[in-house]
C-alpha cells in the first residue's frame, strides 16, 4: 500500500479533490519547479487549506489593532502574550472547533479543548483556565419570525418563521450532551478549571454548533517560548502520543469546506482526544524548557507533523530534514502521506541544542512518554521529508508557509431586508404587569441558569478561581506567583458575542461583542488589556459571507481602538454552513482584565438589605428621547424578550456609543479600586430586569424593591439591552462617594431601590408594579429550566 | 513534621495540596514521585485528587500498583497517617488500604460544587480540631464518588465508628438531600479500623483559605497537624 499511494501520479483533478484550485496548483508547480508528487500535494493542500493559511480572511484581519504597551507577543504565534506586571506574562487565545463538534460532538469538543491548551504550554506558559463559548441549535420546539439566513433559498430580504422539528430537537440536545461532556472531561482530567464562557442558542446554530475554547496561561516574561527552527545542526525531536491515521484532513477537509447530508461520514476524520497523556506532556514540556536545552517548540495541531516542521523551519528562516521512519505510530504501514496529514492529538515537535539533547529526551522518559530525534535543523531553507532515507518530500518552507494564496474575495451586501413597524415588536399598553412574560423569559435557554451545565465543568481545581460561571461578569482566578505582602494580582476574562445583533448588522454586533465583553471585565473590577477573537462565519466563497466578515472586522477594529483592548490572536472559522445556509455570522470575543489587587474583584450577588441599588449608564441620557419611539421598538425587536416572548427577530442591535462605554469602564475600574462596591452586575441579555433578578438570586435571602420612570414603554425600559450600562448596590454610607466617582468620570448614575430582605423582587414602573413576585418562584424557573428543558 | 504529596502520572491535585501545606499552613512538605520507594521520612503522606493513570480501567486501579504504593501500605501498616483525597481515596479502596469502592455517581455525570458534610468523629488524627457534628462546606470533583461496600463492611463501618464524614444539608438536617452522588449512608469519608488511614471524596485542599468561599478545609490540615505535634511530644 505504501508504494501504491507514493507512485500515484498527481494530476489537476487530484489536486481538485484535496480541495487546490487550479491557480493554486500552478503556483505549487511554480514553488517546486516541477509537479508535486501525492505527499508534497497532501503537505500543500493542508498548509494552503483555508483553517491553516487564513487566505480568505487575512486581508481583512491586516485591519485589526494588534500593537499596545503591554502587547508581549500579538497575532502569529501559538497564543497572544500580554504583560501583567511584576515579571509575569499572561499567554491567552480563543479556538474553533465547529466542524467536528457537530461530526462527533465528545470527541469534537475535547479536542477542541486540548488544542488550546496546548497552544499554551507550547509558549512555556502553564495553562490555569478554560472558558468556553457554545452555540447550540433550540433546544425545545419553538418558533420565531427571524430574518433568512444566507443561502437560504426563500426570498432573502423576507423574514421567514424558523421553526424547530422535533427532529432538530432531539439532535440539537444530543450534540449538546456530547459537548458538554466533551469540554468538561478533557479540563476535569488535564486538571485546568472551567471557569466561564458562554452558551447561546439560535435555529442557525442546528446543524452547525459554535465549541469556541479559551485559554489561559502564565509565565515568567523570560521563560516564553517561541516556534523558530535555530541553529544549523540541531536536533528536531518528536514527542508524545504515537501517530495514528486519525484526523487526516481533519482540519483541510472538514473545517474548509460546508456540511453536506453526507458529512456524519466524515467521523473518521475526527481526532480523538486524551487528556491523560496531555497532562503528561504539559509536565514533560515545562520540565524539559526549564533544562534549557530546547531552542524552541511548536505543538501538532491541524495538519500535525507538516504544519510543525514547515512553519518552525519558515519562521525560523532555515531549512529542516526528518525522517518518517523514526516516527513513533501506533499503526503499521503507515505512508509519509498519512505520516504527515495525521492529526492525532497530544503531540509536540521540539528543537533541543545539539548535544544537550539528552537532557531533553530524559525528561520525557520520566514522563513515560515517547521523545525521538527525527530529524535536524538545517541551512539552506528546504524542508526535507525523508523515509527510510529516501526522499518523499522536499519543498521550500518560507514560501510554502509564507507564499500561499491570499484572496481579496468579492464582497457584496446581502439585499436590504423589507422591514416596517408592524415587523417590528409590538409594545403591551402600558400599565399591564409584565410579572408572567418575565418569567418566560426567565426560562428561555438563554437567560435561564447555566448551572447543569457548569457542574460538569471542575471549576475550582489549582485553587485559583475567585469568581467561577455565574459569580461575577467575567471569571477571576488569582496569580499566585504576584503575591506581594499578602496581596495577590488577579485577571479577569469574559466572552461574549451576539451572533443574533451581527447578523441583523454585522458591524454594530462586533462593535458590541467586543464592548460587552470588555464592560464584563470592568464589572468585575479589573482593567480590560486586550482581546482575542474567535470569527465564525459561513462560506467565504459567497460575496454576502465576504461581506459581513469585512463588517465585523471594521466593527471589531473600532471598539478594540476606542476601548484600548488590543487583538493579540485568536481564530478564523468559515464555511460554518449546512445544506447552503450560513449561521449568523458569529465573532467572540475574549477580554482579559487585571486587577492589580484580587480581593477588591467585584461579584453579582447583593450583600446587605438597605443597600441602595444604582444604575450606572455610560450614555448619560437615560431616557429615549421622545419622537424617538420608533427607534425604540425597532431597537428592541433584537432583544431575548422580543425573540422569547413576541417570537420577533428583526430590526436593529441597540445603538453604540463607544466612548460612554469607555467612560463606564473607566468609572468601574475606580468604583472598584476604590472598594466602594458591595455588587455590580452589568445589563446585557433580558434587561434591566433580569440583571436585578440574577443579583438577588446569587444572594441567598435578599430581595429587591426599585421604582423608576421614563418615558420610554415599560417593556423596552425592563428588558431593552442597551449597552454602557452597569447595576451596583452600595452601602448607604458609601453613596455620595460612588455617585461623586460617576461624575468624575461623567457617567450617570441614578439610584433605583433597595435590596431588602422581604425575599421578593418588586420593579415599579410609572409609579405602577410592573414586575412583583416572590423570589423563591422566580428562582426555580431561572434555576431548574435549562434541566427541565433537556430532560423534557 | 514533614508532609508528603504523592504525585502519580495523572495526579492534578497535587500541587493544590502543597500549596496549601506549604504556603497557607506553613508547613513543611515534598512530593513523593510514583517511581519513589522513599517516603522521603515524611510523617504523613497525602495521596492527591486527579485521574491517575487516566483512571483507564478504574478510578484508582493502576495507581495502586505504583512502587510508591508499596512503601505507603507499609507506612500504613505501621501506623503511619496517610489521607487519601478524592482519586487518593480512590486508590486506597482499590489498595485495599480502606474497605469498600467507589462507582460512578448516581446521577451518571461528572459534579463539582460545594457539598456540605457533617464530621461524625472526632477521635482520629485527620478530626481531632473539629467539632463532633460540625457541618463543613467544601467542594466535591468527581464522576465516580458513590461509596460502596458490602453489607458486612457497612455494618462495620457503623459499628467501629469508622465513619468520619457524611453529606448532609447546609443546617445537617438531612443527609438523603445532601447526597450528592449516591453513596451508602450517605458517607463522604472514612477511616480504617487503627484510625490512621482516612479517605474523603470532598477536596478540603481547595478551601482553605476564606477568598476560594471557605475555608472550613483546614479543619482537617489543623487535625493532622495536632496530631503530629502531640505525637512528636509523647516521644520526646
Amino acid at each position: 500500500m505504501a508504494t501504491a499511494l507514493t507512485e500515484i501520479k498527481v494530476t489537476p483533478e487530484i489536486a481538485a479533490e484535496h480541495g487546490v484550485t487550479a491557480e493554486e496548483y500552478a503556483r505549487i508547480q511554480k514553488i517546486l519547479g516541477r509537479d508535486p508528487n501525492i505527499t508534497e500535494l497532501g503537505i500543500f493542500s493542508v498548509m494552503w487549506s483555508e483553517h491553516c493559511s487564513y487566505k480568505s480572511s487575512k486581508v481583512h484581519l491586516k485591519r485589526l489593532p494588534t500593537r499596545g504597551k503591554l502587547v508581549v507577543q500579538g497575532p502569529g504565534e501559538n497564543a497572544g502574550v500580554v504583560d501583567i506586571g511584576d515579571g509575569l506574562v499572561a499567554a491567552f487565545k480563543i479556538e474553533s472547533h465547529n466542524h467536528p463538534s457537530y461530526v462527533e460532538p465528545f470527541q469534537g469538543a475535547t479536542t477542541g479543548v486540548g488544542g488550546i491548551l496546548r497552544d499554551i504550554f507550547t509558549m512555556g506558559a502553564r495553562p490555569i483556565a478554560i472558558l468556553d463559548s457554545l452555540r447550540f441549535g433550540e433546544i425545545s420546539s419553538s418558533g420565531a419570525k427571524a430574518p433568512s439566513l444566507i443561502g437560504d433559498s426563500n426570498v432573502a430580504a423576507k423574514a421567514a418563521t424558523l421553526k424547530t422539528t422535533d427532529e432538530e430537537v432531539k439532535a440539537n440536545r444530543r450534540i449538546l450532551d456530547g459537548v458538554i461532556r466533551g469540554v468538561g472531561h478533557y479540563g476535569n482530567c488535564f486538571g485546568v478549571p472551567t471557569v466561564g464562557g458562554e452558551v447561546g442558542f439560535e435555529p442557525c446554530y442546528s446543524q452547525n454548533p459554535l465549541v469556541n475554547a479559551l485559554a489561559l496561561g502564565i509565565a515568567r516574561k523570560e521563560e516564553i517560548f517561541l516556534a523558530k527552527a535555530k541553529g544549523i545542526g540541531n536536533p528536531v525531536i518528536y514527542v508524545g502520543a504515537k501517530t495514528g491515521r486519525d484526523g487526516i484532513h481533519g482540519a483541510s477537509l472538514l473545517a474548509s469546506a460546508e456540511f453536506t447530508e453526507e458529512s456524519q461520514q466524515k467521523r473518521p476524520n475526527v481526532q480523538v482526544g486524551d487528556p491523560f497523556v496531555e497532562k503528561l506532556l504539559l509536565e514533560a514540556c515545562l520540565e524539559a524548557m526549564r533544562t534549557g536545552a530546547v531552542v524552541a517548540i511548536q505543538d501538532m495541531g491541524a495538519a500535525g507533523l507538516t504544519c510543525s516542521t514547515m512553519e518552525m523551519a519558515s519562521r525560523g528562516g532555515t531549512g529542516i530534514e526528518i525522517d518518517l521512519a523514526k516516527v513513533p505510530q501506533r499503526e503499521t504501514g503507515m505512508t509519509p502521506y498519512e505520516i504527515m496529514l495525521s492529526e492525532s492529538q497530544e503531540r509536540m515537535l521540539l528543537v533541543a541544542e545539539r548535544g544537550r539533547e539528552h537532557e531533553v529526551l530524559k525528561v520525557f522518559k520520566k514522563w513515560g512518554l515517547d521523545a525521538v530525534v527525527v530529524g535536524t535543523v538545517t541551512e539552506g531553507g528546504l524542508a526535507v521529508v525523508k523515509n527510510h532515507g529516501a526522499v518523499a518530500a522536499q519543498i521550500p518552507a518560507h514560501p510554502l508557509a509564507e507564499e500561499g494564496p491570499v484572496y481579496n474575495r468579492p464582497l457584496a451586501a446581502p439585499a436590504p431586508r423589507v422591514e416596517s413597524e408592524k415587523d417590528w415588536f409590538q409594545f403591551a399598553p402600558e400599565g399591564v404587569n409584565l410579572t408572567e412574560n418575565f418569567k418566560k423569559l426567565l426560562a428561555s435557554p438563554a437567560i435561564a441558569s447555566k448551572r447543569w451545565i457548569t457542574e460538569q465543568y471542575d471549576t475550582s481545581v489549582r485553587t485559583n478561581t475567585l469568581a467561577g460561571p455565574g459569580a461575577s461578569d467575567a471569571a477571576i482566578v488569582r496569580i499566585k506567583e504576584s503575591e506581594k505582602n499578602g496581596v495577590m494580582r488577579g485577571l479577569a476574562l469574559a466572552t461574549d458575542g451576539n451572533g443574533r445583533w451581527c447578523q441583523l448588522n454585522p458591524k454594530i454586533g462586533a462593535m458590541h461583542a467586543v464592548a460587552e465583553a470588555a464592560r464584563n471585565v470592568a464589572s468585575s473590577g479589573a482593567r480590560p488589556i486586550a482581546a482575542t477573537n474567535c470569527l465564525n462565519f459561513g462560506s467565504p466563497e459567497k460575496p454576502e459571507v465576504m461581506w459581513q466578515f469585512s463588517q465585523v472586522i471594521d466593527g471589531i477594529g473600532e471598539a478594540c481602538m476606542a476601548l484600548g483592548t488590543p487583538i493579540t490572536g485568536g481564530n478564523v472559522s468559515f464555511y460554518n454552513e449546512t445544506l447552503g445556509k450560513s449561521i449568523y455570522p458569529t465573532p467572540v470575543i475574549g477580554i482579559l482584565g487585571i486587577l492589580d489587587d484580587s480581593s477588591k474583584a467585584l461579584k453579582i450577588a447583593f450583600r446587605n438589605h438597605g443597600d441602595v441599588i444604582v444604575l450606572l449608564d455610560g450614555a448619560l441620557g437615560n431616557e429615549v428621547a421622545s419622537g424617538e419611539w420608533r427607534v425604540a421598538s425597532k431597537e428592541f425587536s433584537s432583544s431575548e424578550y422580543s425573540k422569547t416572548v413576541g417570537g420577533i427577530v428583526a430590526g436593529e442591535p441597540p445603538a453604540i456609543d463607544l466612548a460612554a462605554e469607555k467612560r463606564l469602564i473607566d468609572c468601574l475600574v475606580a468604583l472598584a479600586s476604590a472598594g466602594t462596591l458591595q455588587s455590580a452586575h452589568d445589563i446585557s441579555d433580558g434587561g434591566l430586569a433580569v440583571t436585578l433578578a440574577e443579583s438577588c438570586f446569587a444572594a441567598n435571602g435578599l430581595g429587591a424593591s426599585v421604582s423608576f420612570s421614563e418615558t420610554a414603554p415599560s417593556e423596552s425600559a425592563l428588558f431593552g439591552e442597551r449597552g454602557a450600562r452597569c447595576l451596583l448596590s452600595v452601602a448607604p454610607a458609601n453613596l455620595a462617594a460612588v455617585l461623586a466617582t460617576a461624575r468624575q468620570y461623567n457617567v450617570g448614575a441614578r439610584e433605583l431601590g433597595k435590596v431588602t430582605v422581604d425575599a421578593s423582587l418588586r420593579i415599579e414602573f410609572q409609579g405602577r408594579a410592573a414586575i412583583d413576585s416572590p423570589l423563591d418562584v422566580l428562582r426555580d424557573i431561572w434555576a431548574n429550566s435549562l434541566e427541565r428543558t433537556l430532560k423534557g | 513534621m514533614k508532609f508528603g504529596v504523592v504525585v502519580f502520572p495523572g495526579s492534578n491535585c497535587d500541587h493544590d495540596a502543597f500549596y496549601a501545606l506549604g504556603n497557607v499552613l506553613h508547613k513543611p512538605v515534598e512530593f513523593i514521585w510514583h517511581q519513589s520507594q522513599d517516603l522521603a521520612n515524611c510523617d504523613a503522606i497525602i495521596l492527591p485528587g486527579g485521574f491517575s493513570y487516566g483512571d483507564y480501567l478504574r478510578t484508582g486501579a493502576i495507581a495502586r500498583f505504583s512502587p510508591v504504593m508499596k512503601s505507603i501500605e507499609k507506612f500504613a501498616n505501621s501506623g503511619g497517617m496517610v489521607l487519601g483525597i478524592c482519586n487518593g481515596f480512590q486508590t486506597l479502596c482499590e489498595a485495599g488500604l480502606l474497605p469498600g469502592a467507589m462507582m460512578r455517581n448516581s446521577g451518571l455525570r461528572f459534579i463539582c460544587r460545594h457539598v456540605h458534610i457533617r464530621v461524625e468523629q472526632t477521635d482520629t488524627p485527620f478530626t481531632n480540631a473539629a467539632r463532633k457534628g460540625q457541618i463543613l462546606k467544601i467542594p466535591i470533583a468527581h464522576s465516580d464518588g458513590c461509596y460502596t461496600a458490602d453489607e458486612e463492611d457497612i455494618a462495620s463501618l457503623e459499628k467501629n465508628k469508622q465513619i468520619l464524614f457524611r453529606y448532609t444539608t447546609p443546617d445537617g438536617s438531612d443527609d438523603a438531600a445532601g447526597n450528592p452522588n449516591g453513596s451508602m449512608h450517605n458517607i463522604a469519608g472514612i477511616c480504617n479500623r487503627e484510625r490512621n488511614v482516612a479517605g474523603l471524596m470532598p477536596h478540603p485542599e481547595r478551601v482553605v483559605e476564606s477568598a476560594l468561599g471557605s475555608a472550613d478545609g483546614l479543619v482537617l490540615f489543623n487535625s493532622m497537624v495536632e496530631a503530629l505535634a502531640g505525637a512528636a511530644k509523647a516521644t520526646a
